[in-house]
């Protein structure tokens, strides 16, 4: 009866659900298309799992989207909401590719002062709003919005001037090679992958880290009670606005740790957006798939990092790759609606244990 | 003299372009928040509405029926977001980060099925766009011809802002929804049903916000690609917050707005300020105003958090 209970109300359970009905959803509008699910979700498996060297693609996709998730799992465990995370990877992205095409730093150095300018450039993008809400009341969700458009077209800004922009093309220079993280040579040619970096050890490293702060420091203990009750926690002595402000801060950081190892890892420069890239938003995805826990966004990061990269090889097959946004928004939809569920499942165990 | 009467004709022209899809999707926005449902899907609706418009405008010729089309796609997604947050009581940021992941990837999805894998729409025949007020009627190139040769769903959105002002302030419905957007229990209490209110803002809220999308595609330009919105959806939530949430103040800040989209058209040609510089104008002033102003703009007492009925 207890292990019926404490499976009905896990959120594993509920996650794999939803990623179930995201990909019946995906299915039905294969269908639709005209392509076979089986043959799409063959190739999406095929594309990830067939070669070892696929699979270190997926890690090097699956990276930046730990990050983010990481930052908004944070946030959700702290009691707000980043929604801004997209923002603070780009500004963290744009410190990054900045530093690291002007600085002229020894390897290694470079790479490590490029990583701590886009973290230190995310936390400041997060704590302004931080601030706003703070001491002015003003809701974080909406100025984390306007802030993600700011961001937006200010790194479109950057991208376009003289000093960083190459030539007539569309992207900034290529950040030196002593910034980039990538592995040595003799690695990258072994495992046949020319973007394999540090990044997903930083990223996994960055996931334990916070799983230490949450669970087995104070301070997480601090921040994680002003998540669940804020009055309650002023009531024990915590100064929540002071939390909010370290919560958010720590959390725009880890979004713009994202865009540091999407630069000096995967791509080496900047280009100017046509639209949103979406790393932070897919990072909600991540951190409601992972169950706000660090572990858990791992994991989540790396399917997520699967499904982008698997997706970007469907057009071999005329399968349009947004099936891949089609599936996260219907994860995203359950998750959210399944609550109830986890609600209705509570009353009626407790019902039958009061009869 | 008359070039300055040309550029500022060219001026209201660009603004009289730039503001109809903010204006229609903020009137939806101000359905939707006033009512006690945050909706920050606005941008994936858009976009659906976007597609919509495109398609059936290219595949019936028909203008307005896309434009009705639209709307009516749309507030599938509307629909889609009142179920989750209204009956399933879904956190309504995430439901509408959901659909900002649906509307778009939908779009492009059926997009590429259709059209032999493209991103775009073909283009369609300039005679299946929605049709200008004055075509013809004064030379090309005239003050007159730019200011009142446009659009006439431009004129109509100003129509829709009063008719919209009217249902908010002069009507029962209007009075319920504010109502149940600051405190929905004392609504239930008085025999007000909460959810089919909410239920009616947020599908209205998609059908507004589609309008605003299909405009983009059938007058704008005449097709539809993906980038066509781009952060037009969220423009109109800052213009709708900017406006202190009533349908008047969405008007003048969609107008603000849209004019500074203007200047960034027209400067844009002209290489003198940087486009991307003038594009954050929108979200600085938001933000500003939102310092400023704060504890004058009220928001709904109920915005955003989760009702459930109690029978």
């Amino acid at each position: 009866m207890n292990k019926k209970k404490s499976i009905l109300e896990s959120n594993v359970l509920y996650t794999i659900i939803a990623i179930l009905v995201g990909f019946v959803i995906g299915a039905v509008f294969l269908l639709i298309a005209g392509i076979s699910p089986a043959v799409a979700y063959g190739k999406l498996i095929d594309s990830v799992f067939s070669k070892p060297k696929y699979l270190i693609w997926t890690l090097t996709y699956a990276s930046p989207l730990i990050f983010t998730g990481l930052s908004v799992a944070f946030s959700f465990r702290t009691g707000v909401f980043n929604i801004g995370a997209e923002g603070q990877f780009v500004v963290g992205s744009l410190a990054a590719c900045v530093l690291g095409i002007l600085l002229d730093l020894p390897p290694v150095i470079h790479a490590l002062v490029c990583i701590v300018a886009a973290a230190a450039a995310g936390c400041v993008w997060s704590l302004i709003v931080g601030i706003l809400k703070v001491k002015r009341g003003i809701h974080e969700v909406l100025s984390f919005i306007m802030f993600n458009w700011i961001a937006f077209y200010l790194s479109n800004y950057v991208v376009n001037i003289p000093a960083i922009h190459k030539g007539s093309g569309e992207a900034t220079k290529d950040v030196l090679a002593s910034a980039r993280i990538l592995f040595p040579e003799s690695v990258r040619s072994f495992l046949d992958c020319s973007a394999a970096n540090w990044g997903i050890v930083l990223a996994v490293a960055a996931g334990i880290i916070m799983w230490v702060i949450i669970e087995k420091t104070t301070l997480g203990y601090r921040l994680k009670a002003v998540g669940y009750n804020s009055y309650g926690a002023l009531y024990g002595g915590i100064n929540a606005n002071r939390s909010i402000l370290t919560a958010l801060g720590i959390s725009g950081a880890l979004a713009g740790l994202g865009g540091a190892v999407q630069i000096l890892g995967m791509s080496g420069r900047l280009s100017q957006f046509a639209a949103q890239e979406q790393y932070g938003f897919q990072g909600i995805t991540v951190a409601l798939i992972g169950s706000s826990s660090p572990i858990g966004c791992i994991f989540a990061g790396l399917f997520y990092g699967a499904m982008k990269y698997g997706g970007s090889k469907l057009s071999i097959i005329k399968a349009p790759s947004e099936v891949v946004d089609i599936i996260m928004g219907c994860v995203i939809l359950f998750i959210a609606i399944s609550q109830v569920f986890r609600i209705l499942f509570k009353n009626l165990t407790k019902k039958k244990e009061v009869s | 003299m008359d070039v300055i009467i040309k550029d500022l004709g060219l001026l209201i022209n660009a603004t009289l372009i730039a503001t109809p899809p903010l204006l229609f999707a903020a009137l939806g926005s101000c359905f939707s928040e006033r009512c006690g449902v945050v909706n920050i899907g606005i941008e994936g609706m858009m976009t659906i509405g976007a597609f919509t418009g495109a398609v059936v405008g290219l595949f019936s010729g028909n203008g307005w029926l896309a434009f009705l089309c639209a709307g009516l796609a749309g507030a599938v997604f509307g629909l889609i977001h009142a179920i989750a947050c209204i009956s399933f009581h879904a956190d309504q940021t995430i439901a509408g980060t959901a659909i900002n992941f649906l509307g778009p990837g939908l779009a492009v999805f059926l997009c590429k099925a259709m059209f032999n894998n493209s991103s775009d729409t073909p283009a369609m025949d300039p005679s299946s766009k929605l049709p200008k007020l004055f075509e013809g009627v004064f030379p090309t190139g005239t003050f007159w011809n730019n200011v009142l040769n446009v659009y006439s769903v431009a004129y109509l959105v100003f129509v829709v802002a009063l008719i919209c002002w009217f249902v908010f302030y002069k009507t029962r419905f209007g009075a319920h929804l504010r109502a149940v957007g600051e405190h929905p229990e004392a609504c239930e209490s008085l025999g007000i049903d909460v959810y089919k209110i909410r239920y009616i803002c947020v599908i209205l809220s998609g059908f507004l916000a589609g309008l605003g999308g299909a405009f983009v595609t059938l007058a704008t330009i005449n097709q539809f690609r993906p980038n066509v919105i781009v952060g037009q959806g969220f423009i109109a939530i800052a213009a709708v917050i900017f406006g202190k949430f009533s349908p008047e103040g969405a008007v003048k800040a969609c107008l603000l707005f849209g004019f500074c989209s203007g200047i960034r058209s027209l400067a844009s040609q002209s290489n003198m300020v940087s486009p991307n510089l003038i594009s954050m104008i929108p979200y600085i002033v938001t933000i500003l105003a939102l310092v400023l102003f704060v504890g004058k703009a009220h928001t709904p007492a109920a915005n955003g958090k989760i009702f459930v009925k109690s029978r």
